[in-house]
């Protein structure tokens, strides 16, 4: 299994480099062929680590850690590469833009997954930390990328907001060093599994401070109210590809962060500070979102507003502590993954074929793209947890748990929360596609003053949705039996930790 | 050496470094010129330097030699010389003083020190209260690093340019350095090289984003940057 891990840091990264590197006319050749492969491979790779990890964690060379709480962060971003990869294809050649902006995006986006992939590889909360802000690094410049003002306001603001962001969680990784220290001496290297082992015995004061620290920290990333003002300009002003990896893949890969500080500190403390702690920020990102889903104008704003609520979810789902709510967090991350990097791809799809992200000139879109429409249309009810999708499980799950553990008044916040966001998306969303499309040509598309042909745009920009609408009825109907042990052994290891 | 000396000596310039630290910060949250708050900025990762080797040498760890040099060629070295280019290229006549930021300043100086001493009291008070401290930890360094860090922010929130807010960053991961040398003293060389590293990657990347937001709007401000909202 070392070969496999190995290849999953190697794979991207060399990736990227090939396609930063290679010669104008071979990197406009090869470059999209070399992130389709990699991307493939890389989810190929994650998914050949699930029967082992189903089974036991794995370790090696004492910086490289599998268990099943990194392997489900894993698959989540594994497939977003794979889908986002192939979508790429379309969109990198629909944009019509100089060779120099294609092979940047297809070397960003290597080198954003492979930071993504790397993050829960890492077994120390320092290398962690330094995976996470390579996340950023790596994002910032792929947000600035469109080179426009609001590309550039965009990533000024996340670069900033998210860097101080991380210098929070570099203080938690000191104070959880301080914490370790007292206990295992001082050349220990903050690795994850010593510290829940000698957790009853890490001193209270800088257990509870690293917490605290880490959940605003990662939570800048993770898009937890009141640090989430960064998100939405970010998501809506990258590329669209871009645009699905943020959404679905680093968020997740934040509160994995954040979940490896939960899985420590409930072992060191009792899980009731970090559960409080969690509820908190999680109602209250929430909220924000779910008012925030009305009236909006620019459709990956409206998506963006979504994530923040969906990560409140799953904040909220972590302090319920119930079993079945934290494996309905556990699903709740890969339905998330995939209805949300759907969501975006189909948005992508729009914003190519109108040539607008305002949702207003979209009209009649069930029409004019007979894939793309009911594609979108079955991800926006994914994700307003309609059955039988996946996220209609997880939600259901961390709702039972809610109430199993006797959380009432947080589990009806939630129904009541999540409905109001339910109207909110559906109300704008189902107008773009079945408002039909004005007759006038002036009328349809000011921006394009032609009318708009019926028909997609690329055929690689609608295959990755169809997989994606595929894997979101497998977690609903179905979810395979090596899924259910590997999140049983993941809500083992955090539900342990009491 | 006398076992009872050596802690005094540490724990005594580990607090004044630690208080000259936080002065210098106010020195930046009132200084006009960029050109000027670079300087101060490399006047304060020199002081870290010189902490690192105090500890080094008092608590016998020789990896904090090493980095100490590394602290030093970056913080003192690399980070203000990218910082004066970055600041050099965007100078509109060659030849010109450095852009002024002092237009910048939500707040007048007055009530910008103001802020910073009810943010410096806070940080300072609050983590005094947690008593967090171990051998290796004297308590008031570590308050002081606390009340540096939301000085930092401070900085970052009361001035309108990009070139002050990336400094205001970089003396936030000073404050951050500051308090990991004084409670994790011990972490592994390879750890505390791979922050420094990432220090400097994401000075390029502020680099390349304060390029590209002057050359399309001709300044620094960030008072246009007002599109996205809601």
């Amino acid at each position: 299994m070392l070969g496999v891990i190995l290849a999953l840091l190697i794979v991207p990264f060399a990736a990227a480099v090939a396609c930063a590197t290679l010669p104008g006319p071979a990197a406009k050749r090869f470059a999209p062929a070399i992130t389709v492969t990699s991307g493939v491979a890389c989810f190929g790779l994650v998914l050949a680590l699930l029967p082992a990890v189903a089974h036991r964690d794995l370790t090696y060379l004492s910086y490289l850690r599998v268990d099943a709480l990194s392997e489900i962060f894993l698959l989540a971003t594994g497939f977003l590469y794979a889908v986002v990869a192939i979508y790429t294809v379309g969109y990198a050649e629909r944009q019509g833009h100089y060779p120099r902006y294609a092979r940047r995006l297809y070397a960003g986006l290597n080198l954003f997954a492979w930071s993504m992939l790397a993050a829960p590889l890492m077994s120390s909360l320092a290398l962690l930390w330094i995976a996470v802000e390579i996340t950023t690094i790596v994002s910032a410049l792929l947000v600035a990328i469109e080179d426009t003002d609001g590309a550039a306001e965009a990533a000024w603001k996340y670069v900033l907001i998210a860097s101080a962001g991380l210098g929070l969680a570099l203080l938690a990784t000191v104070f959880a060093y301080f914490a370790g220290a007292q206990v295992l001496g001082e050349h220990y290297n903050l690795a994850i599994a010593p510290l829940i082992h000698v957790a009853a015995r890490l001193p209270a004061t800088p257990v509870r401070l690293a917490f605290l620290l880490a959940l605003l920290g990662y939570g800048t990333k993770v898009g937890l109210f009141p640090v989430h003002t960064w998100l939405p300009d970010a998501h809506s002003e990258a590329p669209t590809p871009v645009s699905a990896l943020l959404s679905g893949a680093l968020l997740a890969t934040s509160f994995y962060a954040i979940l490896r500080y939960y899985e420590f500190t409930a072992a060191a403390l009792g899980s009731g500070f970090p559960r409080d702690a969690l509820l908190a920020f999680g109602v209250a990102s929430l909220l924000l979102a779910a008012l925030y889903v009305f009236g909006k104008r620019d459709i990956k704003r409206l998506l963006a507003y979504s994530s923040i609520e969906h990560m409140g979810i799953l904040a909220i789902g972590v302090s319920f502590g119930a079993p079945v709510a934290l494996a309905g967090v556990m699903l709740h991350v890969l339905a998330h993954a995939a209805a949300k990097a759907n969501a975006f791809m189909g948005a992508g799809v729009f914003v190519v074929k109108y040539r607008t992200k305002q949702m207003a000139t979209m009209r009649g879109a069930l029409d004019l793209l007979p894939w793309s429409g009911p594609l979108f249309l079955l991800a926006i009810f994914a994700l307003s947890a309609l059955p039988p999708s996946g996220i209609f499980r997880s939600e259901f799950q961390i709702v039972a748990g809610g109430l199993a553990s006797g959380n009432y008044a947080a589990a009806a916040v939630l129904v009541v929360l999540v409905t109001v966001a339910f109207f909110g998306l559906t109300t704008s969303t189902t107008r773009i596609l079945f408002t039909p499309a004005p007759r006038s040509p002036s009328m349809i598309n000011r921006a394009a003053a032609a009318p708009i042909d019926r028909g997609e745009p690329s055929a690689w920009m609608v295959g990755p949705a169809v997989a994606g609408i595929a894997v979101l009825f497998i977690l609903g109907l179905h979810p395979p039996g090596e899924l259910t042990g590997l999140i049983s052994r993941a809500v083992a290891q955090l539900g342990a930790a009491r | 050496m006398d076992p009872t000396q050596a802690p005094g000596v540490y724990e005594g310039a580990a607090n004044v470094i630690a208080a000259v630290m936080l002065l210098l910060e106010f020195g930046l949250l009132r200084q006009a010129l960029a050109r000027d708050q670079i300087r101060l900025y490399q006047a304060q990762s020199a002081l870290i330097s010189v902490l690192a080797i105090v500890i080094a040498a008092d608590r016998n760890l020789p990896d904090l030699y090493v980095l100490a040099a590394l602290s030093a060629a970056l913080k003192v070295v690399a980070v203000p010389l990218v910082m004066r280019r970055l600041l050099g290229r965007t100078d509109p006549i060659e030849g010109e003083e450095a852009p002024g930021v002092a237009g910048s300043q939500t707040l007048s100086p007055a009530s910008a020190v103001l802020a910073g001493i009810v943010l410096a009291a806070i940080g300072f008070f609050c983590f005094g209260a947690l008593k967090i401290h171990g051998p290796a930890a004297p308590a008031l360094a570590l308050a002081l690093a606390a009340a540096m860090v939301l000085v930092s922010f401070g900085l970052m929130i009361v001035r309108r340019d990009v070139a002050s807010q990336a400094i205001g960053f970089f003396t936030l991961e000073n404050a951050i350095s500051l308090a990991a040398l004084v409670v994790a003293s011990g972490l592994p060389l390879i750890l505390e090289t791979a922050f420094l590293f990432d220090l400097l990657v994401a000075v390029v990347v502020f680099g390349m984003l304060i390029r590209a937001a002057h050359g399309r709007s001709e300044s620094l401000s960030t008072a246009d940057l007002t599109r996205l909202r809601g």
